[in-house]
């Protein structure tokens, strides 16, 4: 059952991007990637992680959508596209997409418990994180304190790119505001 | 019983995602959107009691207030042309 439902989950992925290529309304874009999101989340479902499907839903189908749209509402809702030559990117996006297959199939099998994956650290975090952390969950444990760094680094990112944002977005606001009163005067 | 559910819900699947590629109107493709996720919310349901995991259903009410959110985002948006408008605006 479960080939047959990811086969046909991933060829309407492959739809759903081609028409987001495709598409020249930036509405439909838009709607098209909520699509894209809830399709994506399905695949992650069938790959048995929940609780990825569930950031990949609420980011992607939720809080994207509307970010997206408050952005048309600050541009042009209408893609022009410009001329140009299409083969040096085809070229790039058809060696990196194959030299990604190429890489996955050396991978080991999903699902075997003796697969590198689950023999290096993961025996002792399942092992000792309960006693060490005092974390009853042990994804949490791995996150918030065995990588509190790599954590605390992420949450830095986005947080630095959240206040370049925020400072773009209000400095259009304040021109905005004195042209107003220019015009006024 | 639940792999004949699966492949009609497969098969729904499809046919909004045609719709949504297709248009030709916004309304369209917001409806297409619409089922989609609610069909998968439908799919997390069934796949999760095909593998004898019923507690999914809990995520499947997060699937559906988010489904809520975007719609309305985008109907509103449609119709206002921004989505911070104000009903009382029209009063004044």
């Amino acid at each position: 059952m479960e080939p047959l439902v990811n086969a046909v989950l991933l060829t309407l992925l492959a739809v759903v991007s081609i028409a987001i290529v495709r598409q020249r309304s930036l509405f439909g874009v838009v709607v098209l990637a909520g699509i894209y999101s809830f399709l994506m989340a399905s695949v992650l479902i069938v790959l048995d992680a929940v609780d990825v499907a569930m950031t990949e839903a609420s980011v992607g189908a939720g809080i994207s959508t509307v970010i997206l749209l408050a952005t048309l509402h600050m541009t042009k809702s209408r893609e022009y596209p410009q001329p140009r030559n299409v083969v040096l990117p085809l070229f790039v996006a058809v060696v990196v997409g194959g030299a990604l297959v190429w890489g996955t199939l050396n991978l080991p099998p999903i699902g075997p418990p003796d697969t590198p994956i689950h023999m290096h650290t993961a025996p002792r975090y399942l092992s000792h994180s309960v006693k060490e952390t005092h974390a009853p969950n042990v994804v949490t444990a791995v996150l918030a304190d065995y990588r509190g760094y790599d954590t605390l680094g992420e949450t830095t990112v986005i947080f630095t790119a959240g206040i370049g944002v925020m400072m773009l977005l209000k400095g259009r606001r304040r021109r905005h505001n004195r042209d107003e009163a220019a015009d006024k005067t | 019983m639940l792999i004949a559910a699966t492949l009609a819900v497969l098969a729904a699947l499809i046919l909004a995602v045609i719709r949504a590629v297709r248009g030709p109107t916004v309304f369209d493709r917001v409806l297409a959107g619409n089922s989609v996720g609610t069909l998968a919310i439908l799919l997390l349901a069934v796949l999760g009691f095909l593998d004898g995991r019923p507690e999914w259903l809990d995520i499947g009410i997060t699937y559906g207030l988010l489904n809520i959110i975007s719609t309305l985002a985008v109907l509103k948006f449609f119709r206002h042309g921004d989505l911070a408008y104000d009903v009382g605006e029209d009063a004044k």
